[in-house]
């Protein structure tokens, strides 16, 4: 059996690896994404105070701290069973939605847009940020800048520190902010939606207007068809922070809506021997092994399926173009994995949106962002929709609020088994009877995994947009037949 | 001339060392402009191969982030302190453990044992994660985790020191103009073994907090309470880290309303972080009764991790005894 290493996959924690297996044909056999890495916080939790998880897990990922605070954050509440102030509640949205807007524009300017923008097929030189900033003009990388250090700062002002925020507590946060720092927020903000709206239009204009991109985005190579993931408001609109998680089928029907406690009736975690990271799965659907379709409990929680799981969103500019996308691509739900990049950009301008809606609310200033919690501790389970899928964190504490047990399900955790299938179709369609389209087999699978944003993935492109590859393609006997690179000298 | 040789290298960590790097917005161009970048997995080319063909001492300076969680980490720390001439243990990690060091409190086969039999696992046959497994069309190997989370000067030789969760980023700009001012004959580095890009005193010294060495009689929990915002945080009961904490961050969390977490590990001269903090706590609690100070200090409800929260694994302690009979010792 001929066997094909892609080793190692830059990543965030150490580096992901895939290994091809090919039959006697020369056709894939099976395909193995493995994640290399456990450093063990749901043992290291144990025993640490209840209102330090938004503080320990923050350091599960350096990219998307927000997200582990806000989670740990809304758990914490939960524990104590306090109800956060009106005030409390928009503090942390808001700043969540300035998070989200950054962390989004990193990921498409950065990461994805060098394959829409350059086209996939550009030489390998100019398919880099550099590369979109030359083909878009100097003027425009500025502002990606700016869009950038405008999150931060937002982050900073509510959340003490650009990386690993410090405010949230149970019942609220340690601080508030002032008119000035409101104006400025405001200000921001408003510049933010501009950018969300002109992303959209490059987008428009360079990807949807070229046959070409529109074909790979319709294609079959990147499409499955299962369940979808998001959480949506009391109206089922979209919201990042708060809400009942959603989930619907292949068919686009819902399966289930559910508040956060209820998530270990809903979702279960398969294990295999050869990864350190699980396979979640809808629990009542059950885990068929790596197959997509209604009878199979694997589900996707990306932009795309938080699009998919909701029935809109909740301001309007941003549900324009949510019509349109669904009108463009032949209704609900899509399952074209590469439309997530297209499906980010409408999530980026409802999360500008939202963030001016935030900070122009009256009561953003107001001193009451903190309740005391009066409730004994004991058990509670918070939930936000991070950039890369939905993330629960649950924790059980003593009378005194010291953790004795957490469960973590984190962002790309859900999204494991779906990449792990688009690798393999996408392997399966490139490698036919040992014939390995050798630049195509890269760039491709690079793409299938990419329009997810995984967190072993994500922080890969920051700098100049490249993924380094090698696969070596061997005989049986573990000859090297071919070595195939791309961005490797 | 070609360039000096620049490399960053994340091993166990979350990646926010990186981001703090890129924070560092346009002197990024600086590094650009004075350095090759050879090897940084977040940015560009991640083959370990280049860089064991590499000779040795190629690299003039490498960053690392992460502490040693697995023989790949300590694989690569090893190549890269033999192709370095300037190794630097970046961040919280590298230095001292960091979070991801509490694990230390534990065998590592809890650490498995407890991720694969969570509430949402379903693990009905308790299957584990395995370096070596054979599957029907052949072996696919995944790294082994370490009995302990040690930290990068526990396994090579380090040259700097630079602490924090992350590195602030104006810290890291400076450090970055000193070493290229080096280059140039304008600027001395510091000698081997130094801290480099924080303060020489404690987070307290930097803080704006009024402190009216007010003593104690419990310690309370920050949700429990609208703390002052004016007033020294230790001294309204609230277990802030600032006292043992090196300096280098502008005090940053107790400035937000939180207690210092004592990122930036020991402050400078200090041998143990948590006996210096235990000292720090200790002459704030206002009673001499040893039953009234054992009830103060029950207040304390996670003294393991209030005093070794960032630095277990650098610490004289290194890990539980579990863990260190694990480990052979």
């Amino acid at each position: 059996m001929q066997r094909i290493t892609i080793d190692p996959i830059t990543r965030l924690e150490g580096h992901g690896k895939i290994e091809i297996f090919l039959n006697e044909e020369g056709d894939v056999a099976n395909t193995y994404f493995q994640i290399p890495e456990l450093r063990g916080f749901e043992r290291f939790c144990v025993g640490r105070p209840i209102e330090e998880m938004a503080l320990l897990t923050n350091r599960i990922c350096g990219v998307c701290p927000e997200a582990h605070h806000m989670a740990a954050a809304k758990a914490a509440d939960a524990v104590y069973k306090v109800e956060v102030p009106r005030t409390g509640k928009m503090l942390r949205e808001l700043l969540y939605s300035a998070f989200y807007a950054t962390d989004h524009t990193t990921h498409f300017y950065a990461l994805a847009g060098p394959d829409f923008v350059m086209g996939p097929d550009a030489p390998v030189a100019e398919r880099n940020i550099l590369g979109v900033i030359h083909k878009v003009g100097l003027e425009i990388g500025g502002q990606v800048i700016q869009m950038r250090k405008y999150g931060h700062t937002v982050v900073e002002i509510i959340g003490g520190r650009k990386v690993h925020p410090c405010t949230s507590i149970p019942g609220g946060l340690t601080k508030g902010i002032t008119k000035e720092q409101r104006d400025e927020i405001l200000e921001m903000g408003k510049w933010a939606i501009g950018f969300a709206q002109f992303s959209l239009k490059l987008f428009n204009d360079i990807v949807l207007g070229n046959k070409t991109y529109v074909d790979l985005i319709l294609g079959d190579i990147y499409t499955h068809k299962t369940y979808y993931m998001g959480m949506v408001d009391e109206n089922n609109k979209t919201n990042f922070y708060d809400g009942k998680v959603r989930v619907v089928g292949p068919d686009g029907k819902e399966l289930v809506k559910y508040a956060p406690h209820e998530y270990t009736e809903n979702v279960a975690e398969h294990v295999e021997p050869w990864t350190y990271l699980k396979f979640p799965y809808m629990k009542k659907v059950g885990w068929k092994g790596f197959v997509d379709g209604a009878d199979s409990g694997i589900y996707c929680a990306t932009p795309l399926s938080r699009l998919n799981a909701a029935d809109g969103l909740a301001t309007p500019l941003a549900q324009e173009e949510y019509d349109k996308f669904y009108k463009t691509l032949g209704g609900k739900p899509v399952h074209q994995r590469l439309a997530t990049h297209w499906a980010r950009l409408i999530e980026l301008l409802y999360a500008a949106e939202r963030w001016v809606e935030l900070a122009s609310d009256p009561e953003i200033t107001s001193p009451n962002y903190h309740a005391i919690p009066t409730g004994k501790p004991t058990e509670g389970v918070g939930i936000v929709e991070a950039p890369r899928g939905t993330l629960t964190h649950h924790y059980w504490t003593d009378e005194r609020g010291v953790v004795t047990k957490a469960n973590l399900i984190v962002g790309t955790t859900n999204n494991y088994a779906p990449i792990s299938m688009s690798i393999g179709k996408a392997a399966k369609s490139l490698i036919k009877k040992g014939t390995v389209v050798n630049e195509g087999l890269l760039n491709m699978v690079e793409m299938a995994f990419r329009a997810y944003d995984p967190c072993f993935g994500c922080a890969t492109h920051s700098l100049p947009g490249q993924m380094p590859l090698e696969v070596t393609i061997r005989k049986a006997d573990g000859e090297a037949l071919d070595v195939l690179k791309q961005y490797i000298d | 001339m070609s360039k000096p040789k620049f490399a960053m290298y994340w091993a166990a960590s979350c990646g926010g060392c990186e981001i703090a790097v890129l924070n560092i917005h346009e002197k990024i161009l600086d590094v650009d402009a004075n350095f090759e970048v050879v090897f940084w997995p977040v940015a560009m080319d991640a083959k370990y191969k280049d860089v064991e063909a590499m000779e040795d001492g190629s690299i003039l300076l490498t960053l690392w982030n992460g502490g040693i969680r697995n023989d790949e980490n300590e694989h690569i720390a090893k190549l890269l302190r033999k192709k370095s001439q300037i190794l630097v243990a970046f961040g919280s990690c590298a230095n001292e453990g960091c979070i991801p060091g509490l694990a230390n409190f534990s065998p590592a086969s809890e650490i498995m044992t407890t991720a694969f039999n969570t509430i949402s696992t379903d693990n009905p046959k308790g299957i584990l994660p395995q370096p070596h497994y054979k599957m029907p069309e052949g072996e696919i190997h995944i790294p082994t985790i370490l009995p302990m989370l040690r930290t990068l000067d526990q396994v090579v030789d380090v040259d700097y020191f630079m602490p924090g969760c992350p590195p602030e980023s104006h810290q890291i700009a400076a450090v970055i103009d000193l070493v290229i001012q080096a280059l140039q004959g304008k600027a001395q580095l510091p000698p081997k073994g130094a801290v480099i890009g924080a303060g020489a005193s404690t987070v307290c010294d930097e803080c704006e907090r009024k402190r009216n060495v007010k003593t104690i009689k419990e310690f309370g929990r920050i949700q429990l309470q609208h703390a002052d915002p004016e007033l020294c945080l230790l001294e309204q009961g609230i277990p802030c880290n600032g006292p043992a904490t090196r300096s280098g961050c502008n005090s940053r969390c107790p400035s937000a309303g939180a207690q210092c977490i004592g990122c930036y590990g020991p402050a400078e001269g200090v041998s143990d972080y948590g006996a210096r903090l235990v000292a720090a706590f200790g002459s704030v609690i206002d009673s001499n009764d040893p039953a009234e100070i054992d009830r103060i200090l029950d207040g304390l409800v996670d003294p393991a991790g209030q005093f070794y929260r960032f630095n277990l694994a650098g610490s004289m302690l290194k890990a539980s005894i579990p863990a260190i009979r694990a480990n052979g010792g």
